[in-house]
């Protein structure tokens, strides 16, 4: 894999780290961890200084059967969840929101397909497949939309993005990805609200695909 | 507000110091820290005297930082719990070299604190497969705990307001956009943290592949 060259802004790490960061974007920042080594050290720097948070907190007694209960459970069995790896190019937190199923993909026209792999009121995840020359559809977002490279590379008004990059787009941005040349283009997108298409038809089309 | 945790380029020296200090013939080094130590024996022995010490510790720091957050004292205690036993199962986790004690049950912490408020749980990055030949030696071990050492001291020389912004922001109570605007992103600067952690994670990638 080529060097990432995009990377997860420190505030969003800091919120991950601290757990305050909304679901949707929460999964792609852990994807796009499990893609890249600096990131990856940023958030453990993060989770250090929550560890000296912690360790600085003013100790509240606890009650005394506490520690026996504890100790007592120690050698209880215990069902551990399956943890769903890393399968080709979708990262393990992606395979996990597909519950370690192939993701179901469902055409948008035009070659375009998405599947919408996590969803709920703070906003959804989406994979997108793109093949090259085609555009993502014109679209706006009302809140901060951040799109993971899986596979490919798309380029837009702000840059070329390859597998591994991450881009950040807030509001303002009005873009229009469209898929390079050679692989098609799968990434992972997320937004805090439901997107807004500019132009009529993909309009009409939104409440079918919820897109 | 702007606030900086930078660590002085003349903190830095005194653990490149301390690793000449380390004897070795006796690991594990007195230096490292109990709270690594016990863990340790907790991960390869299951050693069930050094997870009561870790209780003692931390079971009274992991209330208070629960409650900060407005848990009642009963619900916290049951966190506690929680939180106490996945140190225990999830042992075999624990690196540290990568980690202070208190970084992963904070991670810890954290992760079960959001757990209960939503279904699907935090999305976790993918671990590393660790390769057992690249266990750290008693050097690395101690030159992050200077690392979060020095955090600490920093951590508690800054102003009651500051100090306040990054403990809200650990806690959890900041979002993202509150972070960017508060904290003038003072934690690029556990920079030498980073630089340390980065040779050893590189190191740790090329043998994964
Ligand atoms: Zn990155």
């Amino acid at each position: 894999m080529k060097d990432i060259s995009y990377h997860t802004p420190d505030a969003l790490l800091a919120a991950y780290a601290a757990g305050n960061l909304p679901h949707p974007y929460a999964l792609v920042v852990a994807a796009h961890i499990s893609l890249c080594v600096e990131c990856r050290v940023s958030f453990e720097a993060h989770q250090a200084a929550g560890g000296v948070v912690l360790d600085s907190t003013e100790a509240v007694g606890v009650s005394d059967t506490l520690k026996t209960d504890i100790m007592a459970l120690l050698d209880a069995p215990v069902i551990s969840k399956p943890v769903h790896k890393r399968s080709g190019i979708y990262p393990g937190p992606v395979m996990e929101a597909l519950n370690g199923k192939p993701p179901r993909w469902k055409s948008l026209g035009l070659g375009v397909r998405q599947s919408i792999i996590a969803g709920g009121a703070d906003g959804n995840v989406r994979l997108l497949y793109i093949p090259p020359g085609q555009a993502v559809p014109d679209h706006s977002h009302n809140g901060l939309e951040l799109t993971l490279v899986l596979q490919g590379s798309f380029s837009d008004e702000t840059g070329c993005y390859g597998a591994g990059d991450l881009e950040v787009a807030d509001q303002d941005l009005q873009h229009t990805p469209i898929a390079d040349a050679g692989l098609p283009c799968i990434c992972l997108a997320a937004t805090d609200a439901p997107l807004r298409f500019t132009s009529l038809v993909p309009r009409m089309l939104q409440p079918l695909f919820r897109i | 507000m702007h606030v900086s945790l930078d660590i002085e380029p003349a903190d830095r020296s005194s653990f490149l110091g301390l690793q000449k200090d380390v004897p070795k013939v006796t690991p594990p080094s007195p230096k490292i820290s109990p709270q690594t130590l016990w863990m340790l024996a907790v991960r390869d022995q299951r050693d069930k005297a050094a997870f009561a010490s870790l209780f003692d510790h931390f079971a009274p720091r992991l209330k208070g930082f629960i409650m900060r957050s407005g848990t009642g004292s009963g619900q916290a205690e049951e966190i506690v719990q929680d939180v106490m036993l996945t140190v225990w199962r999830k042992a075999s986790q624990f690196d540290p070299a990568r980690a202070q004690v208190s970084a992963w049950v904070y991670q810890i912490a954290r992760n079960r604190q959001i757990d209960m408020i939503r279904k699907e749980g935090r999305p976790l990055p993918d671990e590393l497969n660790e390769n057992p030949e690249t266990e750290p030696d008693a050097s690395q071990i101690v030159a992050l705990e200077q690392e979060a050492g020095h955090l600490k001291s920093a951590l508690t020389k800054l102003a009651p307001d500051q100090r306040e912004v990054i403990e809200k922001a650990y806690l959890g109570e900041l979002t993202h956009q509150e972070i960017s605007s508060q904290m003038g992103l003072p934690l690029g600067t556990i920079k030498s943290r980073i630089r340390l952690g980065l040779q050893r994670l590189r190191h740790e990638l090329k043998d994964m592949r």
